[in-house]
C-alpha cells in the first residue's frame, strides 16, 4: 500500500484536488457533505499513516482512544464537580504520551518509540486546550464526531496551525454563505500557490542548494567565521520559508474546505521587537502558550497574591513559558538554551518598553529608529535560530 | 460602569491617555499586553463582578476602551 506525507510532492496535491472537488462543489451550492468529508479525511489519514508507516497508524489509534476516554470522562466529572487536583491530573494524563515520546531519544528506550507518530504534539495541544476549556466552563458540551474531526483535521494534522475547538466547530457545523465561500476559495488557492513559491522554490534554494554548502564551509573554517554568519542567515531563511510554506498549504487547504484555520505567520521579519516577533511567528503555537500557560500562570499568581511585584510575575511567566517551549522542542542543550535566550530577550524587551514609556519625551522615534529596531530584532531572532539549529553543537562539540 | 472601566484601564496602564481616545487600539499599540489583560480581568471580577475565563478572552473583542465598556455592560 502506498504512503504519502502531507504536501510533499505534486501527486499529493493532485489527490488533494480530486478529493476536495466534491466538497468544493457542495460548498459552492451552500451545502456541506459531512459524510463525504469524513470518508475523504479517513482516506488522507490512511495515506499518511498507512503503508510502511502502519506502526504510526496503530499508535495514533491507541493514542486517540486514551485521549478521548480522558476528555469525555473529565467532561462527565466536571458536570457535577470541579476539583483542582482532578483538573491537574487530567492535564498530566493528556500530556503523558507526548512526554514519553519526547523522553525516548534521551534515555534511548527503543521500544517506547513505538508510541510516536507524526503530529502527536499538535493533537496534544488540542486535547489540553479542550481539557482547560472544560475546566473554565467555556466548553460545556462536546460532540463526539466533532471532537474527532477537530483532533484529526487532516490538512493540519502534521504540524498545525493549532485551531481552537469552539472556533473549528462553528465552521464545521455549517456551510459558509456562497459569497463568503467564493472569497475563501480564492484566498485558499492563492495561499496554496504562495506555498509552492515558499516551499518548493525559496526553501529549496536556501535549504537544499545553499545550506549544505555554507555548512561545509563553516565546518572547514572551524570556530567563528564568516561562513558561520552565512549559515545563520541561510538557516533562518530556510526555516521560515519551509514552515511558512507548509502553513500556507495547511491554511489554504482548510479554506478550500470552508474551514478558517488561523494563520501561522504574519511577516515575522518586520517585527519591531521580540514581543512583536512572537505575535507574528508560529502564531498559533505562541498564542497557545500565551493563553494556556503564561496567562493562566500569571492569573493564578496574581489571584493568590503569590508574588508582589508585577514585573517579577511577568518574568516568572516568560521563563516558564519559554523553558517549556524549549523542552517541547526536544531534550538537548541547544533547545533549552534557545528557550532561555528568548525568555531573557523578552524580559529585556519589557524593561526597555517600561523605560521608553517613562522617558517618552527624551527618546527619539522616527524612521531611522524604526528601521534600527527591525534590523536589531531580526538579528536577535536569527541568532536564536542558529542556537536552535543545533549547528553550534556540531561545530564545537562533535 | 463606564467610569469604573476607564479607572481600571488608567490604573493598569499608568496613563490617562485611555480616557482621551475611546477608540484607540490597545493591543497593537502595546498599551495592553497579556500581563495587563490578566490584571484587567481580575479587576473586572472584583469591581464589576463579571467573570471572563482566560480561555474565553478574544483579543479582537476587547481591543479598544469602547469595546471593553460595551463588553462589560453587556455582561454586567
Amino acid at each position: 500500500m502506498i504512503n504519502m506525507q502531507p504536501y510533499q510532492n505534486p501527486t499529493y496535491f493532485l489527490y488533494l484536488l480530486v478529493g476536495l472537488l466534491p466538497i468544493m462543489i457542495g460548498l459552492l451550492y451552500g451545502r456541506r457533505f459531512k459524510v463525504y468529508e469524513t470518508i475523504i479525511s479517513f482516506v488522507f489519514l490512511v495515506l499518511t499513516f498507512g503503508g510502511d508507516k502502519w506502526m504510526q497508524g496503530v499508535s495514533i489509534i491507541g493514542y486517540l482512544i486514551c485521549e478521548l476516554i480522558l476528555i469525555f470522562a473529565y467532561l462527565h466529572y466536571r458536570k457535577s464537580k470541579n476539583s483542582t487536583g482532578v483538573f491537574i491530573g487530567a492535564v498530566v494524563l493528556a500530556i503523558l504520551p507526548l512526554v514519553l515520546v519526547k523522553l525516548t531519544p534521551f534515555f534511548a528506550w527503543q521500544h517506547l518509540s513505538l508510541f510516536g507518530f507524526l503530529g502527536i504534539s499538535y493533537i496534544t495541544f488540542k486535547v489540553v486546550q479542550i481539557v482547560m476549556e472544560i475546566r473554565d466552563g467555556t466548553i460545556k458540551e462536546l460532540d463526539f464526531k466533532g471532537v474527532l474531526h477537530f483532533l484529526l483535521f487532516f490538512p493540519t494534522i502534521s504540524s498545525g496551525p493549532i485551531d481552537r475547538y469552539r472556533r473549528f466547530i462553528r465552521d464545521y457545523d455549517q456551510a459558509p454563505k456562497q459569497e463568503k465561500y467564493l472569497k475563501l476559495l480564492g484566498k485558499g488557492v492563492f495561499y496554496i500557490f504562495l506555498g509552492f513559491l515558499y516551499k518548493f522554490v525559496l526553501a529549496y534554494l536556501f535549504g537544499v542548494v545553499m545550506l549544505p554548502y555554507v555548512s561545509k564551509m563553516a565546518l572547514a573554517s572551524g570556530g567563528i567565521s564568516k561562513w558561520l554568519v552565512a549559515y545563520m542567515y541561510v538557516y533562518a531563511m530556510d526555516l521560515f520559508f519551509d514552515f511558512a510554506g507548509y502553513s500556507l498549504f495547511a491554511v489554504g487547504t482548510s479554506y478550500v474546505m470552508g474551514i478558517e484555520t488561523p494563520m501561522n505567520f504574519n511577516k515575522p521579519f518586520i517585527a519591531h521587537n521580540i514581543k512583536d516577533f512572537w505575535n507574528r511567528w508560529h502564531m498559533t503555537l505562541s498564542f497557545w502558550f500565551r493563553d494556556f500557560i503564561y496567562m493562566r500562570l500569571v492569573f493564578f499568581m496574581m489571584k493568590k497574591k503569590l508574588v508582589k511585584s508585577r514585573i517579577t510575575m511577568a518574568n516568572i511567566g516568560y521563563l516558564t513559558l519559554f523553558l517549556i517551549m524549549g523542552l517541547w522542542h526536544g531534550l538537548t542543550w541547544y533547545y533549552i538554551v534557545y528557550g532561555f535566550y528568548h525568555a531573557f530577550a523578552i524580559i529585556i524587551c519589557d524593561a526597555w518598553l517600561r523605560f521608553k514609556k517613562k522617558h517618552k519625551k527624551q527618546i527619539p522615534s522616527n524612521k531611522f529608529t524604526e528601521i534600527f529596531a527591525i534590523v536589531l530584532t531580526f538579528h536577535v531572532v536569527c541568532f536564536s535560530f542558529l542556537i536552535f539549529s543545533g549547528f553550534l553543537d556540531t561545530l564545537f562539540f562533535r | 460602569m463606564k467610569e469604573t472601566v476607564l479607572d481600571i484601564l488608567a490604573n493598569i496602564t499608568g496613563d490617562d491617555e485611555v480616557r482621551e481616545d475611546l477608540d484607540m487600539e490597545l493591543y497593537e499599540s502595546g498599551i495592553l499586553d497579556s500581563m495587563a489583560t490578566v490584571e484587567m480581568l481580575l479587576e473586572l471580577q472584583m469591581q464589576c463582578g463579571i467573570e471572563v475565563p482566560v480561555s474565553d478572552f478574544e483579543r479582537t473583542e476587547w481591543d479598544t476602551p469602547n469595546k471593553i465598556i460595551a463588553k462589560v455592560e453587556s455582561m454586567g
